[in-house]
């Protein structure tokens, strides 16, 4: 019962005040302590999800699930990570606090968690980014086919897009005077047909249904309609 | 298991079906070919300047010079390559406006870009510039859009501190700001959620009028963000392309006399950006071609 009631006393009252603080000023210092609230409760979220990247991956490690290796990768670079950043290891000491260990600053790549953020963490992560571009290439050869009409119309835009994101589009268009009957058709105006027209219109289209429905989820929550979020009996 | 030999037409139309079940590793070949080629010749295009990327220049260029910018990084090195550029050039262009800057970061490693970009952006082009004065890194905070929705009502609230810990209370550059509403500009360099999107809708959305708002974005976040151009974002710069067009304006009307390759990050991975494009466009072409020729062959791509 007390599982199910306080949590949904706490949304329902932390929803309307979020909500009134829009319409009277007097509600707002509740609003600014509410949010205030959830960014300490989000930054207690980094802990719950290190706790739950051990659990997955310790159990991955000891039922020797396949890829379990990965997992004890993961493991030992978050540990590293973590001890390195908790410890300050090699960090450059605080001008005011010479002393103070912990006062030193760890941007720099004298410090150990420094020196892994900018040559371990920041070109894996590029990296892993960078590889979109193969997938996309191969993605394109193999699943974009002129099948039916739809599939058309998709294709047209990503050529026009593709050409025009690069100076090719204004090279094969910029002979097209600028002030002629014709200049729709220039590289920059097919783009901001394409782009400001059809896809913000689109865009909005998407954009209204999805505020109407977190609305209407919201309002099912604050008013305990909806009970799903909330720990079973 | 034995191997299956189909008999495939001969000519062009037998070409084009063996072109169209090429292993996708040849494709991995070119697309590499085709990124690092241009990049090590340094191959470059002329750039001529948008209308998004112009009108992220003149919004920036026509907030009062001395006025007080938020930059929030929020992105991490995994988009670094396509947003970092427009980044760098934004500090530059508010640096040379003369324009007082607070960074801060809505993603846990924004902070150290912010810091990376301080170093060789802002203080190698800029050294005059005095930190608490002209400008202050706030850094990471956790919240997502709960910290935009605190700053849009007590920045206080969010940050009490710098990044390293310096009382705002105390800082000059603070003086007098209570909310967000109390930037002229605000600049968001955004990789995803929480990014542009949410500075829109808790921030500009809260106070449409209390400070212009520009934004750099990814390509694949574009479409997203491009509602919202021209009345809530006064600027937008989208992708490298948006970041190459915008360097030349900052550069041209700001240059510096040295190490200007940390300004044309954008305009030198549009080569790469420009090949790599043609080869997508060609294999797409490819891919149609095959489809067409296999049509009535067995095993034939239909």
């Amino acid at each position: 019962m007390l599982k199910r009631v306080i949590p949904l006393v706490i949304l329902s009252a932390s929803g309307l005040i979020l909500i009134l603080s829009y319409f009277s000023p007097i509600t707002e210092s509740l609003s600014e302590t509410v949010v205030s609230w959830f960014n300490i409760l989000a930054g207690v979220a980094f802990v719950l999800g290190a706790g739950n990247l051990l659990a997955v991956n310790l159990e991955k490690i000891s039922s020797r699930r396949p890829g379990w290796a990965y997992a004890a990768i993961t493991l030992v670079s978050f540990c590293v990570m973590l001890i390195a950043g908790l410890v300050k290891w090699g960090a450059v000491p605080n001008a005011d606090h010479p002393n103070v260990h912990l006062a030193g600053s760890q941007d720099s790549t004298q410090a150990a968690y420094g020196w892994a953020y900018e040559y371990v963490l920041s070109p894996l992560t590029a990296t892993m980014f960078g590889l979109l571009a193969f997938y996309v290439a191969s993605a394109a050869f193999r699943a974009f086919r002129a099948k039916n009409f739809e599939a058309i119309l998709l294709l047209g835009t990503a050529f026009i897009i593709l050409l025009v994101q690069i100076a090719l589009g204004a090279m094969l268009t910029d002979w097209i005077p600028a002030n002629s009957a014709f200049a729709f058709l220039r590289a920059e105006s097919i783009k901001a047909i394409v782009t400001e027209t059809f896809q913000t219109a689109g865009m909005r289209a998407i954009m209204i249904g999805i505020a109407l429905g977190t609305a209407a989820t919201s309002l099912r929550l604050i008013l305990g309609i909806d009970r799903a979020a909330l720990a079973k009996d | 298991m034995h191997e299956r030999h189909e008999q495939l037409p001969t000519g062009l139309r037998g070409f084009l079906i063996r072109m169209g079940r090429i292993d996708r590793r040849w494709i991995y070949l070119a697309v590499a070919i085709s990124i690092s080629v241009p990049m090590l010749a340094g191959l470059r295009f002329p750039e001529v300047p948008g209308r998004m990327a112009t009108a992220t220049f003149d919004a920036i260029e026509t907030v009062p010079a001395g006025s007080r910018v938020l930059i929030s990084y929020d992105f991490d090195p995994a988009s670094a390559a396509e947003l970092e550029p427009m980044a760098n050039a934004m500090l530059h262009h508010c640096a040379s406006k003369g324009h007082r800057i607070v960074l801060m970061a809505l993603w846990p490693l924004g902070k150290q870009l912010a810091d990376d970009a301080v170093r060789d952006i802002l203080l190698e082009f800029h050294p005059e510039k005095v930190e608490g004065v002209d400008y202050v890194q706030l850094g990471f905070k956790t919240g997502n859009e709960g910290v935009i929705k605190l700053m849009s009502t007590a920045v206080a609230e969010a940050y009490s501190a710098d990044a390293k810990g310096t009382p705002l209370a105390g800082l000059p550059i603070m003086e007098g700001v209570r909310t967000v509403g109390d930037f002229d500009l605000v600049v968001s360099v955004s990789g995803g959620t929480p990014g542009s999107k949410e500075w829109v809708q808790y921030a500009d959305g809260a106070m449409p009028e209390a400070f212009t708002f520009v934004t750099g974005t990814t390509g694949v976040q574009a479409s997203q963000l491009l509602p919202y151009y021209p009345k809530q974002m006064e600027g937008m710069l989208i992708a490298i392309k948006g970041a190459a067009e915008y360097e030349m304006l900052v550069t041209s009307k700001y240059p510096v006399d040295h190490a200007d390759d940390r300004l044309s990050l954008g305009r030198k991975r549009m080569g790469p950006q420009f090949v790599a494009h043609l080869l997508i466009i060609g294999l797409i072409v490819l891919g149609n071609a095959a489809m067409i020729a296999g049509r009535g062959v067995k095993g034939g791509r239909r």
